[in-house]
């Protein structure tokens, strides 16, 4: 039984179509693993048996009337606490909505139901998806699989552990600033943030919203092509998505894949002071494999990519302090009572919200403020322009770029946790890809002497997420580095 | 500088008050520690911010969003909605078919 938690989305689905197995089966077999494993883990902030189990007879059902039952039949998949979810508590990681059970289903997560997926459950996030090691979950630590005393990343912590372990096949994360790419190059599984507009946001909770942007976790490249056939598309109740068709993603990474021709653009900015060592030879280490299997290697240049943190952090925080009045204990939520309406806000915020939210409110809250707005705010726009740029100068040259997802491996629980500008510092190469609202995707290539996974970054220019696709699953196809399995009994 | 307190010095890029006045804008009650530890905080990151003061961005637009979008019209008709009972549903606190807040006008002599 457990195998089937080894198994991936595609290949359950099918199997579960073809009446090779129940979803019902492996449904158990994924309950079972996360009662066995996730309360050392901690990937899950509420596991849905009841749900899990009633959506996996449904499908069962489905396919027993001869019914089709969907692109995800029988798939378990666990949700990032940033997803609104119909009668199933949404935190967003935050004690301020630590009780808020939503009457309403998101666009993702309806088209997940809709597809066959089965809901397990919630998983473990950073605060409103502000950080990069999961330490800012308001409820408690996610950690490494590979390591139990170090971080997933973040702030899709809890999405990028599950789908490691073998708790879920697939998850859903959101990635601002790398959310998703991150904390899978930390956790070892492959991350996909699609172009800025790709994926409705239609019921996930607002961090950033000029950057925000849903993405698919999974362990292979084919994987996050199914999930991304299902979630992406126009949606009417979301004015930013974008109304073009979607490709069918599961063609670009079918085996045999040809990646014969393909310009990989290198740039040396991204390979500079501050990136491991270990990282930095795993990662070139990877670039020269898709080099072997056909594509050629050119030299870009990203000059402005050393602005990224300082620009994203002033349009980020700033944005985040608008999204973020909403809550004010009045519709929903915790409330804090004071002597009048202010006071009442003013309360409910301070116990509501934990350190690093409060922090990014106040910062965008200050750069926003009269006198300031010119030389932070707008600044750092007129710097994002430049930083677009630099991605438009580099794509005529190259189909996509190789970075390293990360500068470091999974540092350690509290390594990082007192010094906020140095948890910014861990974004440094995920950062500008939101900025320029391109599609991202980290792939696992390797592990360091101390058996921590490595992740590879490529990026694509807008709508490129099928490149990117098949480069990761040509590369998949070349090695194997997805298939070990973190040891957790 | 505005504001300050005696011990903030005057390489902070950030006062005391304007913490404090942030803070009041932000609607979050702060702690006199927390608005110490704030003010170390945000004087550390808004020092590093100060790298963007170097470029030069003199003609060049602001970029307010990743992709152009034309925002779509559509027919003014009552879709799919919830309705009062559940959109209330998760209210701190309600009276009949509205969320119930404390006074919002506050008068000298206190609120009532």
């Amino acid at each position: 039984m457990e195998d089937w938690c080894w198994r991936g989305a595609a290949d359950i689905a099918r199997a579960v179509a073809a009446r090779e197995v129940s979803a019902l089966e492996v449904t158990r077999a994924h309950l079972a693993r996360i009662a066995a494993i996730d309360g050392r883990l901690g990937a899950y902030l509420l596991v849905d048996e009841e749900g899990a189990l009633a959506q996996a007879a449904a499908v069962d059902e489905r396919v027993a009337r001869g019914e089709p039952p969907g692109p995800l039949a029988g798939v378990p998949v666990g949700l990032k606490d940033l997803f609104v979810t119909r009668g199933l508590t949404t935190t967003a990681g935050s004690r301020i909505l630590a009780d808020w059970v939503p009457p309403y289903d998101g666009t993702a997560v309806a088209r997940l139901r809709q597809a066959g997926a089965v809901i397990l459950g919630k998983l473990n996030m950073d605060e409103f998806a502000m950080g990069s090691s999961n330490e800012n979950s308001a409820f408690k630590p996610c950690r490494n699989p590979w390591d139990l005393a170090r971080v997933p990343g973040g702030s899709s912590g809890g999405s990028a552990a599950a789908v490691t372990a073998g708790l879920c096949a697939l998850a859903l994360g959101t990635d601002t600033g790398g959310s998703i790419r991150q904390p899978a190059a930390l956790s070892g599984c492959v991350g996909l943030k699609p172009t800025y507009g790709r994926v409705s946001r239609y019921g996930v909770v607002a961090f950033a919203s000029s950057l925000d942007q849903v993405g698919p976790l999974g362990r292979t490249a084919l994987d996050c092509a199914l999930a991304l056939e299902v979630i992406a598309g126009r949606d009417p109740l979301d004015a930013t998505s974008i109304d073009l068709p979607v490709p069918r993603y599961r063609d670009a990474t079918r085996a045999p894949v040809s990646i014969a021709g393909l310009r990989i653009g290198v740039p040396e900015e991204f390979f500079a002071t501050g990136l491991d060592p270990e990282v930095g030879e795993r990662v070139r280490a990877a670039i020269a494999q898709l080099e072997a299997l056909g594509a050629r290697v050119v030299n870009v240049s990203l000059p402005y990519s050393e602005h990224a943190i300082a620009t994203y952090y002033l349009v980020a925080t700033a944005e985040a302090s608008s999204n973020l009045a909403r809550y004010d204990g009045v519709r929903y939520g915790l409330r804090v009572p004071g002597r009048d309406l202010i006071d009442t806000y003013c309360k409910t915020r301070a116990a509501g919200f934990g350190d690093e939210v409060k922090r990014r409110i106040m910062l965008g809250t200050y750069a926003l403020r009269a006198g300031y707005y010119d030389a932070y705010y707008l600044r750092a726009q007129k710097v994002r322009t430049l930083i677009k740029q630099d991605f438009d100068r580099a794509f005529t040259q190259c189909d996509a770029i190789a970075t390293p997802t990360s500068p470091v491996p999974a540092f350690r629980i509290g390594e990082r946790a007192a010094d906020p500008l140095a948890m910014y510092l861990a974004d440094i190469y995920t950062i500008s890809c939101n900025l320029a609202g391109l599609p991202g995707l980290s792939v696992p290539c390797g592990f360091t002497r101390e058996d921590l996974p490595v992740g590879l970054q490529l990026l694509g220019p807008p709508l490129g997420e099928a490149t990117l696709l098949g480069l990761a699953a040509a590369y998949q196809g070349a090695t194997d580095w997805h298939e070990r399995r973190p040891p957790l009994a | 500088m505005r504001g300050g307190g005696a011990l903030s010095c005057a390489a902070m890029k950030i006062t005391e008050q304007e913490v404090r006045e942030t803070a009041a804008l932000a609607r979050i009650a702060l702690s006199d520690a927390e608005v110490a530890h704030m003010q170390r905080d945000l004087d550390a990151i808004l020092t590093y911010m100060e790298k963007l003061a170097a470029i030069d961005v003199s003609g060049v637009e602001p970029m307010t969003h990743a992709v152009t979008t034309t925002m779509p019209l559509r027919e003014d008709e009552v879709g799919p909605h919830l309705g009062a009972k559940e959109a209330l549903a998760g209210a701190p606190r309600r009276e009949e078919d509205f969320f119930a807040v404390p006074r919002i006008i506050v008068t000298d002599k206190g609120a009532g």
